[in-house]
């Protein structure tokens, strides 16, 4: 059971380090698939959105690590 | 060309990524092999090497009932999560943030830790679970990375190949040297792999939510290419607003 439970707990582990950039990272896909779908937002554009905001998501993750670990 | 680009790009991530966790797991059954014996230590990793091929087969074929667009865009998801932690880590790391990993540091360790067990009597099972754990939780990584790869494309025997060559590239290597295989470039090499999941599991999940995307497989390489420059700059901005003297080596 020790070894299911380990294997569950690095299953999580390998999707989510920081929490907050997983979960930025899952609104933004959220935010970006119901205004395809639900607003008409031609999907390549939608595809470029999720481009730039993983970009901005990962600045905003290592910048606030690097803060944190200088303070 | 065109059709070499998914395959050839599929399997460099694969062999890659594949390697790095490889790596991690050979130090550890490594270590366990020399500091108690090589029976506990290929024991442990065969018997995890059984286990995840068991996971493969059990689950492998569910993933041919799936919807390929829907696949396309689960495991462009997972990707992006998957591939945004290692390049977040091979950035702090590449920036002097967090300290690069240490192949000689993770040995002595799992050996100090074996040799405190040594008069355990069940020491030759603790040796064999330390070796069993190591195999079964980087192998989990592997296989995540093989089906991710492989699967939204129906590439899924090519990314094998790549993580079956990391795998005896690997063993080779670590025969010859018999100790860690410490002067492999690991973080550069997370570097690389995260930039190439990220752009997958954005690619991925363009595709699965209609995008066609400009030059169809050709814009993964641009996406690539954004990527790697994004996260370059990120390294080099890090590093010039680094107090002087302060970095984690």
């Amino acid at each position: 059971m020790n070894i299911v439970r380990l294997v569950l707990k690095e299953l999580f582990g390998m999707f989510v380090d920081d929490g907050s950039l997983a979960l930025l990272a899952l609104i933004l896909i959220a935010l970006i698939a119901a205004a395809v779908k639900l607003l008409g937002l031609p999907p390549l554009i939608g595809g470029f959105l999720l481009l730039a905001g993983c970009l901005a998501i990962l600045l905003e993750s290592t910048r606030r690590a690097a803060r944190g670990k200088r303070r | 060309m065109h059709d070499l680009t998914p395959i050839l790009s599929t399997v460099t991530a694969s062999f890659l990524a594949s390697f790095v966790e490889v790596v991690e797991a050979f130090t550890i059954v490594l270590a366990v092999g020399v500091t108690r014996s090589w029976r506990p230590a290929l024991t442990g990793a065969a018997l995890a090497l059984a286990v995840l091929a068991a996971l493969v087969v059990a689950f492998g074929p569910l993933l041919a009932l799936v919807p390929i667009t829907v696949l396309q865009f689960v495991v462009g998801v997972l990707l992006v999560l998957f591939g945004m932690r290692w390049l977040r880590k091979a950035i702090l790391r590449g920036a002097g943030i967090i300290a690069l990993r240490d192949e000689e540091l993770a040995f002595s360790k799992e050996t100090a830790t074996l040799q405190q067990q040594a008069s355990d009597r069940r020491a030759d099972y603790l040796a064999g679970l330390a070796a069993f754990k190591a195999v079964l939780l980087e192998g989990v990584e592997v296989v995540f990375i093989v089906i991710a790869v492989g699967a939204a494309h129906g590439q899924t025997l090519y990314a094998s190949l790549g993580a079956l060559a990391a795998f005896i590239l690997v063993m080779l290597i670590g025969l010859a040297v018999h100790r860690p295989l410490a002067r492999v470039p690991e973080n550069a090499l997370k570097f690389i792999v995260g930039l190439m999941l990220t752009s997958f599991g954005v690619f991925w999940t363009g595709e699965g939510l209609g995008a066609a995307w400009p030059g169809e497989d050709f814009a993964l390489l641009a996406i690539f290419a954004i990527v790697a420059l994004a996260s370059f700059a990120m390294v080099g901005w890090l590093r010039r607003s680094a107090p002087a003297g302060e970095t984690a080596r």
